[in-house]
């Protein structure tokens, strides 16, 4: 049986309780949590959070699951964007013990089934699915069925920068220069070499980022049939 | 449900009686969400059919839908993400005036909407009519951006935004509803942003 036939597709509410809390990068935060009849997820899949105040006015946003459905806890990783209502609050306020209102999981598009051979183009945040993603290939023993290209800023701003190494990614640094490499986005030749027998490709970031990774995967051939694209709300 | 330990209502509320529930008014913000490539259409070879169970199946060109009888929408728009934007303005043709000429048959229910991606949305024949959706190429007086879906998109205001599908090339009636892109893959098959018809369940 397949993840496909087992992930739901109706979900309900149900509540979440934080067993920890770590702040990865200056601008992050990590949360895992104890999903109550928490169901089987597809990696890429998201959850919703709704915070409640006393008066009743709620708040929810959607968050991409990092972690692998094998893990007993449901891992989350926000970034925290300045005045945000929802990402300032679990970075600032929330604690171990608290428990969030939650419902998941949600989306089926933007999923991989961990048989065909796909490649992530992430940055910043955006590497979230990616790690799921590359979660489930080494859970099911086919590392060798997903590449990633992640960018991120440094290594010190990048969510996850040694697990994506540790993975094999292609670690690429806008703003902070390699021993083997300048500062600056990625190239139409370091992407190549990771596209060969790919039959999808995942982007996932700023709608800024996925315009430019959109635009280089088709400058490498990709079909544009063959591009599923994520964007974390940045406005365009 | 519980209240949530420490948190406390930061945005306003949006103009009276005009935010549905889950909502929050996204100010001069306009995020943009897509699920594919972003395509580059020209206008010169774009068009616009209208044809399944119709008695006059017909295409427009750019020039001929700019020759049609024109309409503005300004109001309000809701994201399923949570977002609502106030006061927008599009303008393009109504719906009703593709249809008319296109004439669909008593038995047509339903429409599908078709983006030149690929991308579906389905909708009742009754959620785009009477003057409740347009086909829009103008944004605040502006041509509609490619990232909203410009040149050419969808405007079905009523309902959640991933109904006014981008791109739009096609409405195709039909006599039974069938599932788009995002109602196969999780999300509610009507989407009405008043009942909070997010998601399958809702
Ligand atoms: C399917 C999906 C998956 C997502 N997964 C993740 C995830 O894994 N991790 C994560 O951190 N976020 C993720 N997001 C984004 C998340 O849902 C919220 O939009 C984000 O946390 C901001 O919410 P907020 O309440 O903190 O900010 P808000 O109060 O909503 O906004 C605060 C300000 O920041 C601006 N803003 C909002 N989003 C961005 C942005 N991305 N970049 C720059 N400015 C912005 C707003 O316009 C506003 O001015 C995802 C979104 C979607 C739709």
């Amino acid at each position: 049986m397949s993840i496909d036939d087992v992930a739901p597709t109706a979900t309900a509410w149900t509540t979440g309780r934080i067993i920890s809390k770590e702040l990865p990068t200056p601008a992050t935060v990590r949360l895992r949590l104890h999903v109550d009849d928490r169901m089987r997820h597809r990696p890429g899949q998201h959850y919703l959070l709704r915070l409640r105040a006393p008066d009743d006015y709620t708040a929810q946003r959607s968050y991409s699951v990092a972690s692998d459905d094998s893990d007993p806890l449901l891992e989350l990783l926000v970034e925290k964007l300045p005045g945000g209502e929802v990402s300032e609050f679990l970075a600032e306020v929330a604690e171990v013990g608290d428990v969030l209102e939650m419902r998941g999981p949600i989306g089926r598009w933007f999923t991989w089934d961990v048989r065909t051979p796909a490649l992530c183009l992430v940055g910043g945040t955006g590497v979230v699915p990616a790690i799921a993603m590359s979660r489930a290939a080494r859970h099911a023993g086919a590392p060798d069925l997903l590449r990633v290209l992640a960018v991120g800023r440094s290594p010190e701003e990048t969510p996850y920068d040694d697990e994506l190494r540790r993975f094999g990614a292609t670690v690429t640094y806008t703003r902070h220069a390699t021993g083997t490499r300048p500062a600056g986005p990625p190239s139409a030749a370091e992407l190549a070499p990771l596209l060969d027998g790919i039959e999808l490709a995942f982007v996932c970031g700023s709608s800024r980022f996925a315009g430019l990774a959109e635009a280089l995967l088709m400058e490498c051939g990709l079909s544009p049939s063959m591009i599923r694209v994520e964007q974390f709300g940045a406005t365009g | 449900m519980p209240v949530t330990r420490g948190f406390v209502r930061r945005r306003p509320d949006g103009p009276e009686g005009r935010l549905p529930p889950g909502q929050y008014d996204t100010g001069s913000g306009w995020p943009v969400l897509t699920a594919e490539a972003t395509p580059r259409i020209s206008p010169d070879t774009w068009k616009i059919t209208v044809d399944g169970l119709v008695d006059h199946p017909t295409s427009w060109t750019w020039d001929e839908v700019h020759q049609l009888s024109r309409s503005t929408y300004t109001g309000d728009i809701h994201c399923v993400t949570t977002w609502s934007k106030f006061d927008v303005a599009f303008t393009g043709v109504s719906v009703d005036v593709l249809l008319e000429a296109a004439t669909p048959r008593p038995e047509a229910a339903f429409v599908m909407a078709h983006s030149s991606t690929g991308y579906t949305t389905n909708l009742p024949l009754s959620d785009v009519t009477g003057g409740k959706a347009w086909v829009v190429w103008d944004h605040g007086g502006k041509p509609l951006a490619r990232e909203h879906g410009g040149p050419v998109r969808l405007l079905v205001p009523h309902l959640y935004f991933w109904k006014s599908a981008k791109w739009i090339s096609r409405l195709e009636l039909m006599a039974h509803d069938q599932p788009g892109f995002w109602e196969r893959n999780g999300y509610h098959d009507r989407g009405d942003p008043w009942l909070e018809q997010r998601y399958q369940g809702d």
